[in-house]
């Protein structure tokens, strides 16, 4: 497959609305490329290409080089996504049509120092398709309607193999999954080679008292929704893994956790930073996240754990299919056997949904948000579907805030001011303290458009300064000290839950408020 | 003292003081002279209207026979007070003109908005020589690079030929593009029936009364759904959201604009095909038309002014935004 193949399918895939639609597409490739070029492609789709050393400032600074920086600037403000923005408006020259696999190799193996001579000479001999098809392999972001669960369906339903079998054995695969093509053409199975393979994880779906009402709490399990990481902890013949939800292996970040874990299973549940008794909050764990080595000092001050909330397999017995009351059963047994610092995330007792309701009120530690409610006779499947669990989290905080600054969003939201700056009032003046991008519906989307179009006071490049005068609630999960923001408060999650058209500005919250709730 | 300048903004519009006139007023004004039929340049309720032949029907088709008190037909170069107006072919749609306002030695040049690619549809742009050259800035980003008109019907004509049992339904502003479509796919040899939507009537009509050729056009409301399989439709995008797109058999939906460019665009409008097609100049035009006509001063009316600004700096030409209100940013 050529490179040109490979953007017009990108394309076709981006503008195809239907799932299905999608689907046949991709099928329709896999059957007419060859091997190497259709695993790379599906990996690409998959996010599974790691080609991860080319950033957004590398080809930014590379596409200065042919273009006035402020004109790019102005481009990507109004397209929306820096590399169809590059693709647009670099130079033209001679087209060429390379092989996928050559210019995925090239990315793949160039020492970092010839990257940018290598990226200069590809996009110079590329049309604006092929452009963006490149840039959006270098880049590992593909965004193009397509998720990596949906290129592995395609993949099942061209192969007419269970996609659970598919999802099982994902992880263990790489790039360009030969083996993955031979067994869709009648080979064997390829085995997961690989020791401690990740498990597709369990997921829930949000619910609340409503849709709780019309089930029979006798059914069901409850403990804490604790705000961590969800991990896989898997040891296996020695081979130890700690893995997030969606598969990406976090162990060499966590090396304290890794020393812990002295058994032979899987293991679902959280990561936590735990001092002594007391778990400590998300931001504590923030510190401890994305680094590639950690430091003696950082494992002291941040020291991490585990709270268990199920089991996949133990010694050898794979459980999955066993109920969820059986799981916690062999759970329970297994942690009395670990390390203190790993241990499982009570059971929380309820006879009426009105019980667990008041329980979510009053969780016993900040850190947690919410309530988990498991069905007894669950077994343990991938993927979100819903029934089997549900999340109950904890209400939002709720403040009224002034809009302060706007610029246009990015991806699907280009084009409209989508991108928030608000504040709340300190004395006479508003100070800003967040800013939010989503949570609006699409009609309060165009009226925030319109109202940034028509109240601009200033502009500062791409960033509108409004009228002081649109009065937002602003929804958020958790409050952080920040010496980053002249607030002296940080949100998390933040966004945008109405607008507040009934309210002057003058009615807006004050610094004060936030600053209350810091010290709760 | 020093004499008042040829032409200044006001709030209603670009003003010439020395023959007490508007040019494209956003509201009704004592007199108005009218680059083209659009909607946010051509408005009713103007006291006297000069404007092209071609504007002035197209303004009674749309507006009705009573738009304004006075109509004047731009014919060559007339004296209005103290200043000399002519009108010149800007490529745009039919009928569209740059308006050229000379005085006290002096000569702008309104282009309103105006294209460069050649369309059998209208007559083509004419560089004017002036002093300051009036300007657009609809696609005034170095993004837009809009591709042959013949590469996209290309690809509309491919589409058609993969799914032949599906109907095209194009979206195409009614004035102007919706017939520069129509013009390019007889260009490209589709002569087989086009069905239009009920709002482009009137304006194809006027188009072939004008001689314009655009074939064998019939109305979308006749037949059953399986008739539609393998045809074009054209209609206005707006016509997609209502019931009435419900009559075509599972129908590809595409839209005809230079927006097209930008996929985010297309993808926001659900659009399956997207087709480039533009009456307005892209980068490369608006900056080949600037530097051929090398005004002293560029002034920019609408649409992505910083940008343009930013041209001018580097070309070192003077330039200054206009900041006029009431044209749309973003219809084409």
């Amino acid at each position: 497959m050529s490179l040109t193949a490979f953007a017009t399918l990108l394309e076709r895939l981006a503008f195809t609305p239907q799932r299905l639609g999608k689907e046949r597409l991709l099928a329709d490739a896999f059957t007419r490329m060859p091997d190497p070029e259709r695993g790379l492609m599906l990996a690409a789709l998959t996010g599974d290409l790691k080609l991860r050393q080319v950033t957004p400032s590398l080809l930014r600074g590379l596409t200065e080089m042919r273009a006035d920086a402020q004109l790019f600037s102005y481009s990507y403000d109004f397209v929306g996504d820096l590399a169809e923005t590059i693709a647009l408006i670099w130079p033209e020259g001679t087209r060429t049509d390379p092989p996928l696999s050559e210019v995925v190799h090239e990315l793949a193996t160039a020492p970092k120092t010839r990257l940018p001579a290598l990226i200069t000479a590809r996009l110079d001999s590329l049309g604006p398709s092929e452009r963006y098809a490149y840039l959006k392999l270098a880049t590992g972001a593909l965004r193009v309607g397509v998720s990596a669960r949906l290129a592995r369906t395609a993949f099942a339903a061209w192969a007419n193999l269970p996609l659970p079998q598919v999802e099982e054995i994902w992880h263990a695969l790489q790039p360009p999954y030969l083996d993955l093509f031979a067994w869709a053409s009648g080979s064997p199975r390829p085995e997961a080679a690989a020791r401690a393979p990740f498990r597709p994880v369990m997921l829930s779906t949000p619910t609340d008292l409503d849709q709780l009402s019309a089930l029979d709490p006798a059914d069901f399990a409850a403990e804490w929704k604790w705000d961590g990481i969800r991990i896989q902890a898997v040891s296996d013949g020695g081979t130890r893994r700690l893995y997030s939800r969606t598969g990406e292996d976090i162990s060499t970040a966590f090396p304290d956790v890794v020393d812990l874990m002295a058994f032979d299973g899987t293991l679902d549940g959280e990561l936590l930073v735990r001092r002594d008794d007391e778990i400590a909050s998300f931001a504590d764990l923030q510190q401890r996240l994305n680094r590639k080595t950690v430091t003696p000092a950082m494992l002291r001050s941040h020291p991490a754990g585990l709270r268990l909330y199920d089991v996949l397999i133990w010694n050898g017995q794979d459980l999955r299919d066993e109920p969820y009351d059986a799981r916690r059963a062999v759970l329970a047994q297994a942690v009395a056997t670990l390390n203190p610092r790993i241990d499982l995330s009570p059971d929380l007792p309820f006879a009426t949904w009105d019980d667990l309701a008041a329980l979510r009120l009053n969780p016993p530690a900040a850190v947690i948000e919410g309530v988990m409610i498991k069905r007894r006779d669950s077994p343990y499947l991938a993927g979100r579907m819903k029934g089997p669990w549900f999340k109950w989290k904890r209400d939002p905080h709720l403040i009224d805030a002034v809009l302060m600054y706007a610029q246009r969003g990015h991806g699907k939201r280009s084009g409209y001011y989508s991108d928030f700056t608000f504040g709340v009032w300190n004395g006479d003046d508003l100070v800003p303290v967040g800013k939010a991008y989503f949570g609006f519906t699409d009609a309060e989307l165009k009226d925030l458009d319109r109202f940034v179009r028509t109240n601009t006071i200033e502009r500062f490049g791409v960033v509108r300064s409004v009228a002081r005068t649109k009065v937002v609630e602003v929804a958020f999960e958790g409050l952080n000290r920040s010496s980053r923001h002249k607030s002296g408060v940080a949100m998390r999650f933040p966004r945008i839950n109405r607008i507040r058209d009934d309210k002057p500005a003058v009615e807006a919250d004050h610094l004060s408020t936030l600053q209350a709730m810091l010290t709760n | 003292m020093a004499r008042p300048p040829l032409l200044i903004p006001r709030p209603e519009g670009l003003y010439c003081p020395g023959g007490d006139f508007f040019i494209d007023p956003a509201r009704p004004v004592a007199r108005a002279l009218i680059t083209h039929g659009h909607s946010d340049h051509a408005r009713p309720g103007h006291g006297a209207v000069m404007a092209t032949r071609e504007t002035l029907d197209i303004m009674a088709i749309r507006y009705g026979e009573d738009f304004t008190r006075s109509r004047h037909i731009a014919d060559g170069a007339i004296t209005i007070g103290g200043v000399t107006v002519s009108f010149h072919p800007a490529g745009h749609i039919l009928g569209s003109a740059q308006i050229a306002v000379t005085g006290g030695g002096c000569r702008i040049v309104v282009s309103g908005d105006y294209a460069r690619v050649p369309t059998p549809t209208c007559a083509r742009f004419e560089p004017v020589p002036c002093d300051i050259f009036v300007t657009e800035a609809t696609f005034a980003l170095p993004v837009f690079r809009h591709p042959p008109p013949e590469t996209e019907i290309a690809r509309l004509l491919a589409s058609v030929a993969a799914f032949p049992d599906r109907s095209h339904l194009i979206g195409a502003y009614a004035l102007g593009k919706a017939q520069r479509l129509i013009a390019a796919l007889r260009q490209a040899g589709w002569d087989a029936p086009i069905y239009i939507h009920g709002a482009l009537h009137q304006l194809c009509d006027y188009h072939v009364a004008q001689g314009i050729n655009l074939g064998d056009l019939r109305p979308a409301t006749e037949g059953k759904k399986a008739d539609f399989a393998g045809t074009i439709v054209i209609a206005p995008p707006s016509a997609f959201a209502t019931a009435w797109a419900q009559r075509f058999p599972d129908p590809v939906i595409g839209f005809a604009s230079g927006w097209m460019q930008v996929r985010a665009r297309a993808r926001q409008r659900g659009v399956e095909l997207p087709l480039i097609l533009s009456d307005h100049v892209d980068w490369p035009a608006l900056t080949a038309t600037i530097t051929e006509l090398d005004p002293a001063e560029v002034w920019i009316t609408h649409g992505r002014e910083d940008a343009l600004m930013r041209w001018c700096e580097m070309t070192q030409r003077a330039a200054r935004p206009l900041h006029l209100v009431g044209y749309e940013d973003d219809a084409e």
